[in-house]
């Protein structure tokens, strides 16, 4: 699906906390945002997702403004994991991921058996299928983590919205993480904190005080001066002989 | 066994236990009518039914029927859509509000009902153009307003919460007493004290004709909206994120509660606990999801408000214990569980 953002802004009081963000995704692509703590991502992707109020600027999904759908018809489009999310029901990992199932529910379509297998198939496909009885509260952070981005892709959306999908991940389900996500036929839209992995993606946005500094390949966009100027970091980058891929390292700058 | 199948099964077993439901419903509202201080024969209710719903023509006793059927049976129905509205309320307080301890008597609701409809029977607020219930609703949508907006000014959490509504519960109280103070005299107020605490003697067939209807429609939005309240699991932006439109189903669903509960505390006084402790007991059974939990809470609502008015007719020979006093008896231990349960939550 393509996704236009135009203009995008949200204030919080008198404070913008973003402003001005225009971006063009391509059906399939897959966008990193990153920027410093604070720099607006998260408020960035509940933007897209049209989820705050008083919102200003358009966003527009294969051509048609987010504003002339509903609630229900934006659920079936895109899918949303929050940087935290947490429950105290005492609901099930299955529980949790049939929720990805309400925005194609209703009294007439009530849950029934392909939802079943969607639910499942997107359990296996995050690793999960082996505690789906576990109950929320005795998940570790990482399986809630999971948890949420099998629902999100039990939602079958057609972009996907992910906050610091990594976080709380151990290694192995970081990396396949990213592969799924990157091989999935969705577009995709990723707060990212690790550069790193940031390299991943098909193109990067880079955002300083909610304003959108930079947006374009990765290679292109992480810039040892824009990592100076917006992360305040020094980076040497590194050739991998086996793939020849970039990645950096990263070190203090001395003031 | 394929999923189809499964699911044909859960189709069935559905339907099955809907008629289950019934069932006990039915047996709870005869045991409400059969047990009293005065027993009568299971014979003698059913030759009353008979001669009521279909003339059967059996010879009873005319004092013995008027007891059934005027007395007794509105006031076990009565008895059970109470049950049923405010059990109801409070698995959709605690699930749009996310917290285990909201329920329509904490968080003030019933107290503001109670203000209302002493508003407008003492006071005659509205002229006589107003209802008691409509009264009832009134106090109640203030009391729930204000509560929800000192607990959001407070910063928000659980704690606030309970805080703003005990708060709320006292403004409202104190309220209460300063009209009765006001305006009503001895006999009025001794009355209208013994009705707050919660009591179904008065209960006559037209109460019946607003409960039951109340209820059964409270129900029925409940049931309709059991996916969005699962969908409020992660919190409204989470819901929003799911499809679900977050203002109109919380207006529709709190509005619902206010109803049920301001229609109940206005025919029968504010009866404590159910909304809390019957929705929480309930869990242990049916788990957290709504498609479960609203039906069973339905069902155990009812069937636990009837016990207790069987036990307040019964309690003290000659004597009727206010309901209210029975359902605090049984309420407050089951809270004081909640709250241990609870002890890492809050
Ligand atoms: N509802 C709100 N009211 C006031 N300020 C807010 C609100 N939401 C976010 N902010 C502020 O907006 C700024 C951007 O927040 P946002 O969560 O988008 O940052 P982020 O880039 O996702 O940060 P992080 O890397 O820490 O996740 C922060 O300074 C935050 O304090
Ligand atoms: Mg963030």
């Amino acid at each position: 699906m393509r996704v236009s953002a135009d203009a995008l802004g949200w204030t919080a009081g008198p404070r913008a906390i973003v402003q001005g963000v225009t971006l063009e995704v391509a059906p399939g692509e897959t966008l990193g945002v990153v920027g410093p703590n604070g720099s607006g991502k998260s408020t960035l992707l509940r933007l897209v997702a049209g989820l705050l109020p008083r919102a200003t600027g358009e966003v527009r999904l294969d051509g048609v403004p987010l504003a002339a759908l509903s609630r229900r018809e934006i659920a079936r489009r895109i899918a949303l994991v929050e940087q935290q999310a947490d429950t105290a029901e005492a609901l099930s990992v299955r529980d949790a991921v049939e929720l990805g199932r309400t925005p194609w529910l209703s009294a007439l379509a009530p849950f029934g058996a392909a939802d079943a297998a969607i639910v499942e198939e997107a359990m296996a496909a995050i690793g999960i299928s082996a505690f789906a009885g576990r109950p929320w509260a005795t998940l570790s952070g990482g399986e809630r983590q999971r948890t949420h981005i099998a629902r999100a892709l039990a939602q079958r959306p057609r972009l996907l919205l992910l906050d610091e999908p990594t976080n709380h991940l151990d290694i192995h389900h970081q990396l396949s993480l990213l592969r799924l996500v990157s091989r999935l036929p969705v577009t995709v839209i990723v707060a990212l904190h690790d550069l790193n992995q940031a390299m991943g993606c098909d193109r990067l946005a880079v955002m300083e005080g909610g304003r959108l500094a930079a947006c374009g390949p990765p290679a292109e966009v992480l810039t040892p001066a824009r990592l100076a100027a917006i992360f305040r970091v020094g980076a040497t980058p590194l050739r991998d002989p086996a793939d020849d891929a970039t990645q950096f390292r990263f070190h203090c700058l001395q003031e | 066994m394929s999923i189809a199948a499964t699911h044909g099964l859960r189709a069935r077993s559905l339907v099955g236990r809907g008629a289950a439901g019934v069932a006990v419903l039915l047996v709870a509202v005869l045991a409400g009518v059969v047990i009293g201080e005065t027993p009568l024969p299971f014979s003698t209710v059913a030759a009353v039914f008979a001669n009521n719903l279909w003339n059967a023509g059996h010879p009873v006793d005319p004092i013995e029927a008027g007891i059934i059927w005027n007395y007794r049976l509105p006031r076990t129905l009565v008895a059970a859509a109470c049950g049923a509205g405010l059990a109801l309320s409070g698995v959709v307080l605690q699930a749009l509000i996310r917290n285990a301890l909201a329920d329509p008597y904490l968080l003030g609701v019933s107290a503001g009902a109670s203000t209302g409809a002493v508003a407008v029977t003492i006071m005659g607020v509205g002229g006589g153009l107003v209802g008691i219930s409509a009264g009832a609703f009134g106090g109640a949508t203030l009391a729930f307003l204000l509560v929800v907006a000192l607990a959001r000014a407070a910063g928000g959490g659980p704690a606030q919460l309970v805080l703003a509504g005990i708060a709320g519960s006292q403004l409202f109280n104190a309220l209460t007493s300063f009209f009765i103070a006001k305006t009503a005299n001895a006999e009025q107020a001794r009355g209208i004290m013994f009705w707050l605490l919660g009591n179904l003697s008065g209960v006559r067939w037209p109460d019946v004709s607003l409960a039951v209807p109340v209820a059964l429609a409270g129900f029925i939005v409940c049931l309709w909206h059991m996916r969005s309240m699962d969908a409020f699991s992660f919190g409204a932006d989470s819901a929003a994120a799911l499809g679900i439109p977050v203002r109109r189903v919380q207006a529709v669903l709190i509005g619902a509660t206010t109803l049920m509960t301001a229609s109940m505390v206005s025919l029968v006084g504010s009866i404590g606990f159910v909304g809390l402790v019957i929705p929480h007991a309930t869990r242990f059974l049916t788990g957290p999801r709504h498609g479960a939990l609203v039906p069973a809470v339905a069902l155990a609502g009812p069937v636990f408000l009837i016990a207790a008015d069987v036990v307040s007719r019964v309690l003290i020979p000659g004597q009727v214990v206010p309901i209210g006093v029975v359902t605090a008896l049984v309420g407050a231990p089951g809270f004081a569980l909640i709250l241990i349960r609870n002890r890492r939550r809050l």
